[in-house]
């Protein structure tokens, strides 16, 4: 099955909004890098009805070299995690939006 | 960053945009990322990362409260792994291209 690339995104933009390809495909990466810029500041990214970006911070670990057994220390990093929303974890299984919430009730 | 906020930073970079198109530009990325998603298919954006679908079969839960066994049905479930240079700018290594460069910070102290 294809694979969704920039390319049809930028596809998909012209057809809706009306703009040439070439304005289509800047403001496609406007859009990415503004969510980078502002991931790359320690912000969550909130996108309503799709998920939220969240950069999670992970303290220092021993770990171990599986091949040859000598321990290294992993440095404190940051870590990014994706949380999709109902409303995507709905469509992703075809369910009605907001099943997920009535089961609750 | 909401998804307003992001609208709103968009349409001051684009002041020759309406409003209303540049809402219709972010409204229609994430509907092209989850209709392809809920069709089963990848979407792979080289830099920013690649959605994908993971299944989770059937299993034998039981309700916490009163022990009961209950079957829980297969599902899918939407899946984010970080590209290369968005995982390098979150670590605060070099700045995506087209991303704005982060201010330059004196040296620290040098003794």
């Amino acid at each position: 099955m294809e694979t969704l690339t920039r390319a049809q995104l930028v596809e998909a933009i012209y057809a809706q909004v009306g703009l040439s390809r070439n304005e289509s495909a800047a403001l496609l990466e406007s859009v990415l890098g503004r969510m980078a810029t502002a991931l790359g500041k320690g912000e969550s990214v909130k996108i309503s009805a799709f998920g939220t970006f969240a950069v999670r911070q992970k303290s220092e670990r021993i770990g171990r070299n599986p091949k040859t057994g000598v321990e290294v220390p992993i440095m404190p990093r940051k870590v990014l995690s994706f949380r999709p929303s109902q409303v995507l974890k709905a469509r992703i299984n075809h369910e009605p939006v907001g099943s997920a919430l009535d089961e609750d009730s | 960053m909401t998804r307003s906020e992001l609208i709103a930073q968009l349409a001051a970079e684009n002041p020759h945009l309406r409003h209303s198109d540049v809402e219709a530009i972010v409204t229609t990325i994430f509907e092209e990322i989850t209709a392809t998603l809920s069709e089963g298919r990848r979407v792979e954006l080289r830099g920013f990362g690649a959605f994908s679908v993971k299944r989770r079969d059937p299993r034998t839960g039981r309700n916490p409260r009163t022990g009961e066994s209950v079957e829980v049905s297969g599902k899918a479930v939407p899946f984010f792994k970080p590209g290369k240079e968005l995982r390098e700018v979150v670590n605060g290594g070099p700045p995506q291209a087209g991303a704005p460069k982060p201010p330059a910070r004196p040296a620290k102290t040098k003794a």
